[in-house]
């Protein structure tokens, strides 16, 4: 922690008083706190795990995704090499569940990064401007907000077919408004605070300021936010893909591994129960994190 | 007060313009026509059916058109139910929505405030710690896992409930599709009740309360309560979201006729009319609902003002 202050001749009562005053910065004792957290580190690990399963699991299973095995249909969990059993056309449950663990994930961080662009963007941008432009931009999030959304991305879906691409863009272009309301009111308190006004009478521009200055110290409140929107984003994937609106087959997601089990689960209850208790353990990993952090980063509560 | 809803409403009606404008062209820029059948039509009959609906007019005039008749209030007739209106068709439906999600509201409103308030004042206790995890739970738990596990154990294993169908709205159908709209909604209302609960009961009139020797149930039930939930006020609009989004679920998985369930294979039909009737109608219910939100909120508590 001290580091460089050591140097030969600095003599012992500047080095305690450098030591004094250094302190603990906000984020180490955020960490400490959150790692103190039993429930966020528990979902970190299990988030962990899940993770690199998505991420290398798929080319360590014996079976691909979308192979089809005429002998294999319905076999149950720990038959002729299935570890979770096979579905009606005879594919690997564990591979899909990889797979489609992959792609709910893929979605839950792209989707949410979406989010995260257009919502600081718009909040900071409101909330450092004000005035008139400020209360349009939000206005329009008011306006927004009062939408039925999911609507709107079931006929986004209809209209322009379900493709991945746009599945991203739908669900980011819905989670954003939370954000940009959280940034705002954030930006709005940032603004008068000393170290802003220094940098304006030192001659940096608007954008510079926004940019170098207003958006870094968003990164508490944003983090938590993007932690609880992930969870949210992966939910409405599964969602529309359960309604058959989302990642289309052979592709799986966990949404479209939940709907097909729906279908089957007379004949095959694997089929159901190991795709919605990888949803359930993703979800809580992350709803925990995103407690535990709140409670780190914005101690409210202590 | 008056001012204030005027005020609300000069912001809905932009809003449903916006609704109504961007769900018109989103449709139509749709592939496919409502009139895509089995069979092929041939281009004259085709030709015809488009004429008797006003489609072989340019968009915008079609567009002036359907914003005229909904300002009157008409939402035209459905293009795939022959002799429907759009009217009567969400008239036909609206009933099993409005059921579903009236009784989940009120049973999750009942409950999950009892659970916050039960946390709340065993705060750090088991029963705080139980509430809680179920609640999580509850959050984790999407209805698409719930509903098919419940019909599952519930229906097929027990044989105790039915597994689908509307029945007339007899009561042993409408227990599963409840419970499961319910269950995050007790989840939420939990959640927030216990939080706001948690900070009103340090609050100092509580503890002037106490000292002035009131008893205990009294306290909670006069002075806390009261304060405690007012963000289950504001919670009032996206609870209603959140039902009309599960509905689309459980109308599905439970095969019931309501409004969620038509929506979606209007969208797939491409019932223009029929979509865009019942996004309309969604979003007036959940602007309604916001309002009747902020007004509530307003007579809970003093300290706000409409202004």
């Amino acid at each position: 922690m001290t580091g460089t202050i050591l140097t030969p001749g600095s003599r012992r009562g500047a080095e305690t008083m450098e030591k004094a005053a250094r302190g603990r910065s906000l984020w180490d004792d955020a960490q400490r706190r959150l790692l103190r957290n039993k429930a966020a580190v528990g979902g970190m690990i299990v988030l962990g795990v899940l993770v690199l399963a998505a991420v290398i699991g798929p080319f360590f299973t014996p079976f691909a995704y979308d192979q089809i095995n005429k002998d294999h249909v319905w076999a149950p969990p720990l038959t002729q090499g299935h570890l979770l059993g096979a579905d009606s056309l005879g594919r690997d449950l564990l591979a899909r569940l990889l797979t489609g663990l992959r792609v709910s994930l893929a979605i839950g961080l792209v989707a949410t990064s979406v989010s995260l662009i257009i919502g600081v963007v718009w909040g900071a941008v409101a909330g450092y401007l004000g005035g008139r432009i400020d209360e349009i931009m939000m206005r329009v999030v008011d306006v927004l907000y009062s939408l039925p959304f999911i609507f709107f991305v079931i006929l986004l879906m209809v209209t322009f077919g379900s493709n991945i691409i746009l599945i991203f863009v739908a669900i980011g272009a819905v989670e954003w408004l939370t954000m940009s309301r959280i940034v705002r009111g954030q930006t709005l308190s940032l603004k008068h605070k000393e170290f802003v006004e220094a940098a304006r009478a030192a001659g940096l521009g608007d954008g510079g300021i926004i940019a170098k200055h207003i958006i870094p110290n968003l990164l508490g409140p944003v983090v938590v936010y993007v932690t609880l929107t992930i969870p949210a984003v992966i939910l409405a994937e599964s969602f529309l893909s359960f309604l058959g609106l989302g990642v289309q087959p052979p592709m799986a997601s966990l949404g479209t591994l939940i709907a097909n089990g729906a279908q089957d689960m007379e004949l095959a209850w694997w089929l159901l129960v190991f795709p919605s208790l990888t949803m359930v353990v993703t979800l809580m990993s992350f709803n925990f994190i995103g407690d535990g952090l709140r409670d780190a980063i914005d101690p409210k509560d202590r | 007060m008056l001012r204030f809803i005027g005020r609300r409403l000069l912001i809905a009606i932009p809003t449903l313009f916006l609704v109504v404008t961007v769900a018109f062209f989103m449709m139509r820029a749709a592939p496919g026509s409502p009139f895509d059948g089995d069979r092929k039509l041939s281009p004259e009959i085709e030709a015809n059916v488009m004429a008797k609906y006003g489609m072989d007019r340019p968009l915008h005039e079609q567009y002036g058109a359907y914003l005229a008749g909904v300002v009157q209030g008409d939402l035209g007739p459905s293009l795939k139910y022959k002799d429907k209106t759009v009217l009567q068709i969400l008239q036909e439906n609206y009933r099993v929505s409005l059921t579903l999600g009236l009784s989940s509201i009120i049973l999750a409103t009942l409950i999950g405030v009892s659970l916050g308030v039960l946390a709340a004042l065993r705060q750090n206790q088991t029963t705080d710690y139980v509430v809680m995890t179920v609640a999580i739970l509850g959050v984790c738990i999407p209805t698409f896992v719930t509903a098919p596990i419940l019909v599952l154990v519930i229906a097929s294993k027990l044989g105790w409930l039915p597994s689908a169908g509307w029945n007339g709205g007899a009561l042993p159908n409408l227990i599963l599709p409840i419970v499961v709209l319910t269950l995050p909604q007790v989840a939420i209302i939990s959640r927030l009740t216990r939080a706001g609960m948690v900070e009103v009961l340090r609050s100092n009139y509580i503890r002037t309360a106490r000292a002035k020797g009131l008893p205990e149930n009294r306290i909670v039930r006069r002075h806390a309560l009261r304060a405690a939930i007012l963000p289950l006020v504001s919670y009032l609009g996206p609870a209603a979201a959140g039902l009309i989004t599960g509905s689309l679920v459980v109308e599905k998985i439970f095969n019931l006729p309501g409004l969620g369930k038509f929506f979606v294979i209007s969208a797939l039909q491409r019932d223009y009319t029929v979509v865009m009737g019942m996004v309309i109608f969604y979003a007036a219910l959940i602007l309604i609902l916001n309002l009747i939100a902020d007004l509530l909120h307003a007579v809970l508590d003093p300290r706000v003002r409409l202004s």
